[in-house]
């Protein structure tokens, strides 16, 4: 009983979050904006569904992992989704003058027209292919 | 055995995330996991040429609490403004966060925890990498909003990964 509402609690919440991050995707006015709604209030829905869903297995007896692996998931691909979609905006529509300056001698790396590589360097070219 | 394995916490956690999709602990899952977690590193290794050190584990761990808190509150905030902040009322502002943290690893953790907490979306790096652009999407006062970031995230990953 305690358990079944305690998952239709969460399910509730899910659902609400899940229809006010929708709902932002309409009402904010432009893009950047826009990109606030699902990268936020969807994932408090997603992770509500989970915990939901976690909640029904352990009640039927038996632990499922599952959902842990879409949180982490989740978490590693969200922030990359919406950082490749601010920087297709940027270089698409961006007027420069209304970023504000870097405060550094370059520009931001999407405008950043120059050939010196981009700092920090990652990857220190290697072979590519099985490492000897 | 630093050639059989160049990233020995991938090769941990490819296991751990194999036998988690299994579902079920069952050795013949083990014995495949344990492969995967041998050859994908091996494979993918000349893209990560380096081993990100965690030098504070108690820190890190305290930083990931603080961090799902702060997705939590900042679910309900933007809930709040998405349902009742009419379009005029926003104030949406672009900011610079110079960046003091030099690991491109510790970068990227700072960036993606700005992206999940409340209001804020990171845009793009400074070409040196030494400043982030942010976007908010409602910040009357952005100076207070870098200050904030600063203080509360990006102070913990410098004793994090330092």
């Amino acid at each position: 009983m305690i358990f079944d509402l305690i998952i239709s609690v969460f399910l509730v919440i899910a659902g609400i979050f899940g229809l006010v991050g929708s709902y932002g995707l309409v009402k904010l006015p432009d893009l950047m904006t826009r990109l606030h709604a699902p990268t936020k209030a969807s994932t408090l829905g997603v992770g509500g569904a989970l915990l939901a869903s976690m909640g029904l297995a352990l009640k039927q007896g038996s632990l499922s992992w599952h959902e842990l692996l879409i949180t982490l998931f989740l978490f590693l691909t969200a922030p990359i989704t919406c950082n490749f979609i601010a920087k297709a905006w940027i270089a698409r529509n961006a007027d420069p003058a209304i970023l504000p300056p870097t405060g550094t001698h370059r520009t931001w790396a999407t405008l950043d027209l120059t050939e010196e590589p981009i700092e920090p360097v990652l990857t220190p070219p290697g072979k590519p292919g099985r490492p000897s | 055995m630093r050639k059989l394995l160049p990233h020995p916490g991938l090769t941990v956690l490819l296991i751990l995330t194999w036998l988690m999709l299994v579902n079920e602990f069952k050795w013949g899952s083990l014995v495949f996991g344990t492969m995967l977690g041998v050859i994908l590193p091996l494979l993918t290794a000349p893209y990560w040429p380096d081993r990100p050190v965690i030098r504070n584990w108690p820190a890190a761990i305290e930083y990931v609490l603080i961090v799902i808190w702060d997705i939590i509150k900042s679910n309900i905030t933007v809930a709040m403004i998405v349902l009742f902040r009419p379009r005029a009322g926003l104030r949406p502002a672009w900011i610079t966060v110079p960046v003091e943290l030099t690991s491109p690893e510790a970068i990227t953790v700072l960036a993606g925890t700005i992206t999940m907490t409340p209001g804020t979306v990171t845009a793009d790096i400074a070409a040196d990498g030494r400043a982030l652009l942010i976007h908010c999407l409602d910040a009357p006062d952005p100076d207070a909003v870098r200050d904030d970031i600063k203080a509360r995230y990006e102070a913990r990953l410098k004793r994090i990964f330092a």
